[in-house]
């Protein structure tokens, strides 16, 4: 599979394809769904009780957690649905905001 | 996927439940179609898309080989089987296939990711589209209000197929999504759940609310939320059983409903909606399923 | 060594489905090719062989759970017919696509409609598109040959294709005839433990995804790779009757001629009216007249080249259908050979018959006048209807 190659890089023809129609997990990863977005979750870590509410119900799985707490999103592939904005029950002020996809502030790690 | 779509959050909420390794089939479907673009795949999990109608049909495969090959000590760890299907692949076309491998009683899970419409096409009409909904095959317009007929109820039907455990949940409350599946996962034998999950495009809503108007779903006990397990059932209830015009009026595939002229319409729906909660809630007083 | 016995075709192919004794058998019964899985069945009942049977609630379910079976390297049989081959033909392109090795007794039963159980060859010819190998067998022990070479054929690394065998329906599915078995241990051997491949599906620490979605930049490249398939798959099906050959002393090819090497006027036809045509040929031959047959073994692939060869020196040929393909022009097996010997400078003038659709009989007189229709072949018209009240 390494002449696989991915993006607008010259495709593979027939004869070095894989046989059948398999592909090794995950190769999505390399997809980015993330310039879909016109709005972005930014988050303060600052308010965040990390119940992990968000990154359970984020349906691009763009929560990244590590050991239990959450870390940051990955803007790679969030959409920008805003689920995570909804679902996070911090009060007064939720943990998670939508922005305006242009003025987001980066809040990856 | 759609952003906000409520399919993805079905398969990971379920798989995240099952301890051991697990083997996924999907219909087509846009679940499917949307996970696997060659050569892209999102699933890190092992997983075969076969065609629409058979999901059922193709893990059963799957496992029957499973079984040989642990038979012959070629495999020893537990895998759990996993079939997802929209309701298209599952209530209509595929409700064939699915009932064949329940009935056989093979170890698997089918998982109906149910956004009541044959969504990857474009939003047409299924038997699980409520009544009233608006799709594209069975429109409003000026004679006709949207479906005509109310759903079929597949999970009272996949009860009637006496396997051991059968589900019909939301997304949007990921501890009893999880618990089932979980719950579903330490059983052998054929299990069903049936998952509601809106879909932003086909119900015309804001991708954020999908969780919401799952709940909100529960609440109007327009989609009971419930287990059978050995035909023995439990229904969730809701803290405050909501009148069902709180629902419809959240999503555009009800916008007509609330023209001048419809109040009678309205008013059946919300009669239907009682009578079949009433009619779920004696089915667990009467403790044991008639069909055990 | 070899056994004899009297078996009908279904039970020969059953025999020969018990040992090889696949994994997973997935099935559904259909006239003519119900006993098969019901013979089998008993032999799962009895312990007689390891497979799971999977007794599926439709064709389309069979091949179905075929598919997903086959995709974790089990080794996969199943068998049917007619409308039942008809369900399937949603699925078999993609167990070709899949490049799974799955095997399928097909008995050769008219297509609906009208309903008719019995004998033509219009199932498995509408499934010619479909990636799939297919091998017409003249008689049972031809079915329980190729039945076991087929999972060899089936499973080689060059090939990596479904297989269909394919008996006639009732004619052959249910005449008993008298064939020799081979010994369960040497079916053993020539079929191999296992398909030797790794677990697929359920390699959980190598996990793949199957059966993705292809856009117009890939779709074109993997069909491509299973035509290439197709045609590597002439050399390993001839491999493979040598090997059977040596072993077991029954020789196959991709098809077989009878008394076609000095013949001047030939016919070429598949299944059992090759058992009835070489009647034919003995007393035309007793007789002084140079008449031979091609019988095809190997539908698909379709080895033009050699049977142009095979048949480049006769003056006059006429091509058998027991199917038609509603071309207006001829049948299917007509329509291939045509179209392989359309390049050779010198070729016989080849005319078509359909004939024996429905399981209408096919006589020694009616293929006496096929010889005789090709006499004066010139005054014939191109596709003729084979004993149809007109």
């Amino acid at each position: 599979m390494n002449n696989m190659k991915t993006g607008s890089e010259a495709k593979p023809g027939w004869k070095s394809l894989p046989e059948g129609d398999i592909v090794p997990a995950g190769t999505a990863a390399q997809f980015k769904t993330g310039d879909w977005r016109s709005e972005r979750p930014v988050w303060y870590p600052e308010r965040c009780i990390h119940c992990l509410f968000c990154w359970i119900s984020c349906p691009d799985s763009s929560i990244i957690v590590k050991d239990q707490k959450m870390t940051g999103i990955d803007y790679d592939h969030c959409k920008g649905c805003g689920i995570c904005v909804k679902e996070c029950p911090v009060k007064p002020n939720k943990a998670l905001e939508m922005k305006p996809e242009r003025e987001g502030e980066a809040c990856q790690r | 996927m759609c952003s906000g779509c409520g399919a993805p959050i079905v398969v990971r909420q379920v798989l995240l439940a099952s301890k051991d390794p697990v083997v996924v089939v999907a219909a087509t479907g846009c679940l499917e179609v949307s996970t696997t673009i060659f050569p892209y795949t999102a699933w890190n999990v092992p997983f075969l898309h076969n065609a629409f109608e058979n999901a059922g049909a193709t893990l059963s495969g799957i496992e029957a080989a499973y079984q040989n090959f642990k038979k012959k000590g070629k495999i020893n760890q537990h895998i759990n089987f996993v079939a997802f299907g929209g309701d298209g692949g599952t209530y209509d076309i595929g409700l064939q296939s699915l009932s064949g491998a329940m009935e056989r009683g093979h170890d698997m899970l089918y998982v109906c990711y149910n956004n009541e419409a044959y969504m990857n096409t474009g939003v047409q009409r299924s038997g699980a589209t409520p009544i009233g909904a608006n799709t594209t095959t069975e429109p409003a317009g000026k004679v006709q209000q949207g479906k005509v007929q109310w759903r079929k109820d597949l999970t009272e039907i996949m009860a009637a197929h006496s396997i051991p455990y059968v589900a019909q949940a939301i997304i949007g409350n990921w501890v009893d999504l999880t618990r089932k599946a979980e719950k579903a996962f330490s059983i052998r034998g054929p299990k069903f759940m049936n998952v509601l999950q809106p879909c932003r495009l086909g119900w015309g809503y804001k991708p954020e609310d999908t969780l919401e108007l799952a709940r909100l779903a529960f609440d109007t006990c327009i989609w009971p939320v419930y287990e059978v397990e050995n035909g023995v059932y439990k229904v969730s209830k809701p803290k405050e059983k909501k009148p069902m015009i709180e629902y419809l009026k959240t999503q555009d595939r009800f916008r007509h409903l609330f023209k001048p002229g419809n109040e009678k319409l309205l008013e059946d729906i919300q009669a239907g909606v009682d009578k079949r909660w009433e009619a779920l809630l004696a089915k667990e007083s009467l403790k044991q399923s008639p069909s055990t | 060594m070899s056994k004899v016995a009297a078996r009908t075709g279904n039970e020969a192919m059953a025999e020969a489905m018990r040992q090889i004794n696949p994994d997973v058998v997935a099935a559904y019964p259909i006239t003519p090719a119900t006993e098969i899985v019901m013979i089998f069945a008993k032999y799962v009942a009895d312990g007689l062989v390891d497979t799971n049977f999977v007794a599926v609630e439709s064709e389309h379910s069979a091949m179905s759970a075929c598919v997903g079976a086959s995709s974790t390297g089990a080794r996969v049989m199943t068998g049917t017919s007619s409308q039942g081959l008809a369900l399937m033909y949603e699925i078999l392109p993609i167990a070709s696509a899949l490049r799974l090795p799955i095997v399928m007794c097909d008995v050769n039963r008219a297509i609906s409609g009208p309903i008719n159980i019995h004998c033509d060859h219009s199932d498995t010819m509408a499934a010619r598109d479909f990636g799939w190998i297919q091998i017409f067998s003249e008689n049972s022990q031809e079915a329980y040959d190729s039945l076991i070479q087929a999972i060899r054929i089936a499973e080689d690394p060059r090939v990596h294709l479904p297989v269909m065998v394919t008996t006639d329906g009732f004619i052959i599915s249910h005449c008993l005839d008298r064939i020799e078995i081979v010994e369960d241990s040497e079916v053993k051997d020539f079929v191999g433990k296992d398909r030797k491949s790794k677990n697929g599906l359920l390699d959980i620490n190598n996990p793949v995804s199957v059966g993705l979605l292809d856009l117009q930049d890939y779709y074109f490249e993997h069909r491509v790779s299973v035509a290439q398939a197709m045609k590597d798959s002439k050399k390993v099906i001839i491999e493979v009757a040598d090997e059977f050959g040596k072993k077991f002393g029954r020789k196959y090819g991709l098809f077989e001629g009878y008394k076609l090497d000095d013949a001047e006027i030939a016919i070429v036809a598949l299944g059992s009216t090759c058992g009835t045509a070489k009647a034919v040929i003995d007393e035309l031959r007793s007789k002084g007249v140079k008449a031979g047959m091609l019988k095809i073994r190997s539908f698909r692939p379709f080895p033009a080249e050699e049977i142009s060869a095979a048949l480049s020196k006769c003056k006059a040929v006429a091509v058998l259908d027991r199917s038609d393909s509603w071309s207006a022009q001829g049948g299917q097996v007509f329509t291939e050979v045509r179209s392989a010997m359309f390049d050779m400078a010198n070729r016989p003038k080849l005319i078509n018959f359909i004939y024996g659709l429905g399981g209408r009989e096919i006589d020694l007189p009616l293929i006496r006048s096929v010889f005789d229709s090709l006499k004066n072949v010139e005054k014939q018209p191109l596709v003729q209807y084979l004993g149809v009240r007109e």
